[in-house]
């Protein structure tokens, strides 16, 4: 009984913790979706005339497509992806025990093409592994970020965080500037949002395309003139799962419609 | 690859008009771009692009570097016979296109 109540205990610690470093409240959370006009947000919620569905459906043929020495699919292992993938989206970033590092949902597509089915990585930000990636998470649509910080992620997740809070670029802006102390303001003729992932890969009318987290948070870098890491690269993972947390209980939305 | 997607209702009635929506993939290279040396871009865009219902062409549209990339394309046909309709495009490199949609008339 003792043991029982000391765990609660800690564990309501631990929550505490985890609540102080919220700087916006669960509540106020606010998808991206929701700081964009009405055209733009009929067209991502149209799933006809959402062009990001382009992708989608692109991405929904390569899981059939058997490719590699293994010669085999990715549907011929994890057959129907509306069961199989469902919510997978929603908790990526992740750790890898085996692997020793986190890995996003692209890491984790190019883990399964490598040592499963022998055939090459994709290119990040190739239509390949968009279209792979858009296919996957869509099947997380309406679900909850549920990113896990135990254990191998903590040191990842507090990096994600640092990098947050971090000035940068000629301009000296950190990620918190913008989306939190000037989430709802405008930048120029841009509105600025919270800045979640929970829409990526998204179609960005200013890319005529679609693109990854990484491609989106590069812009970012970009824009306060900063030198833009790589997509894929050790910062923008860990931003990622920074941002996985930071947008819990957010819905997934993937594919996205953005200006 | 999925090039394009079409959609018509599941079912159309005979004599009436029916709504087509396409949205076809492609790039659509403006021609006014240069590359990070500073060399030109060729214009590529999807120059035209034209629909049959039952082989009879009931729609055709002529394009050129105005036009969005990916873009969705909408208009109506009076509902005749089933059959397909099919979609034929081609971009100003000589690349072509085509997808095909069923189409169930009653009545
Ligand atoms: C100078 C202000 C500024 C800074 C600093 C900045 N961003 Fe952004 N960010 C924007 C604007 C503007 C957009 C596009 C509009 C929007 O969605 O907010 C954007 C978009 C985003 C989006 C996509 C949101 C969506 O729903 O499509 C994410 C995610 C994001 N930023 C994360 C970051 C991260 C992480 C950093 C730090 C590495 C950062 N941003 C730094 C201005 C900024
Ligand atoms: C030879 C069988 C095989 C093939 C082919 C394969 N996978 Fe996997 N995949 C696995 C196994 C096994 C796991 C690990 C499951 C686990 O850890 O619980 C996995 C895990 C995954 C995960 C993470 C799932 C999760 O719950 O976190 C994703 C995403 C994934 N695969 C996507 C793909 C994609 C996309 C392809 C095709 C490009 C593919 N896989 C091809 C066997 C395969």
């Amino acid at each position: 009984m003792m043991l029982m109540a000391a765990a609660f205990l800690l564990g309501a610690a631990a929550c505490l913790a985890q609540a102080q470093q919220r700087n916006i409240a669960l509540p106020e959370l606010r998808s991206g979706s929701t700081y964009m006009s009405p055209d733009i947000k009929a067209m991502q919620d149209d799933t006809f005339a959402n062009p990001a569905m382009l992708w989608v459906e692109k991405g929904a043929k390569l899981w059939n497509a058997a490719t590699g020495a293994s010669a085999q699919a990715c549907a011929s292992c994890h057959k129907d992806a509306a069961a199989s993938m469902k919510g997978v989206a929603a908790r990526h970033p992740a750790f890898d025990n085996k692997a020793g590092k986190l890995l996003n949902l692209e890491g984790r597509i190019n883990q399964c093409r490598t040592a499963r089915q022998g055939a090459p990585a994709l290119a990040y930000e190739s239509e390949e592994l968009l279209a792979l990636t858009a296919y996957v998470a869509h099947q997380s649509r309406g679900l909850p970020l549920n990113v896990a910080i135990h254990d191998g992620a903590r040191p990842h997740f507090e990096r994600g965080q640092v990098l947050y809070q971090r000035r940068m670029g000629q301009m000296n802006l950190a990620c918190m500037h913008c989306h939190e102390w000037n989430a709802g303001k405008r930048l120029l003729a841009e509105p600025i949002s919270q800045g979640h992932g929970n829409a990526y890969p998204a179609y960005r009318l200013e890319w005529q395309a679609a693109g990854s987290l990484h491609r989106r948070l590069r812009a970012c870098y970009f824009g306060v003139r900063a030198e833009m890491p790589l997509p894929g690269a050790q910062d923008l993972l860990d931003l990622e799962l920074y941002l996985g947390w930071r947008g819990q209980a957010l819905l997934v939305e993937t594919p996205g419609v953005r200006r | 690859m999925a090039d394009a997607r079409i959609q018509v209702p599941a079912q159309v009635r005979r004599g009436e008009a029916f709504e087509v929506k396409v949205i076809i993939r492609h790039a659509m290279e403006t021609g006014y771009r240069l590359t990070d040396d500073g060399k030109p871009i060729p214009r590529n865009v999807i120059r035209e692009v034209t629909c049959r219902y039952n082989k009879v062409e009931v729609f055709r549209a002529e394009t050129s570097s105005g036009i969005s990339a990916n873009p969705l394309i909408t208009f109506y046909v009076m509902a005749r016979d089933s059959g397909e309709l099919v979609f034929d495009w081609i971009d100003d490199t000589g690349v072509r296109g085509t997808e095909r949609a069923p189409v169930s008339v009653a009545g």
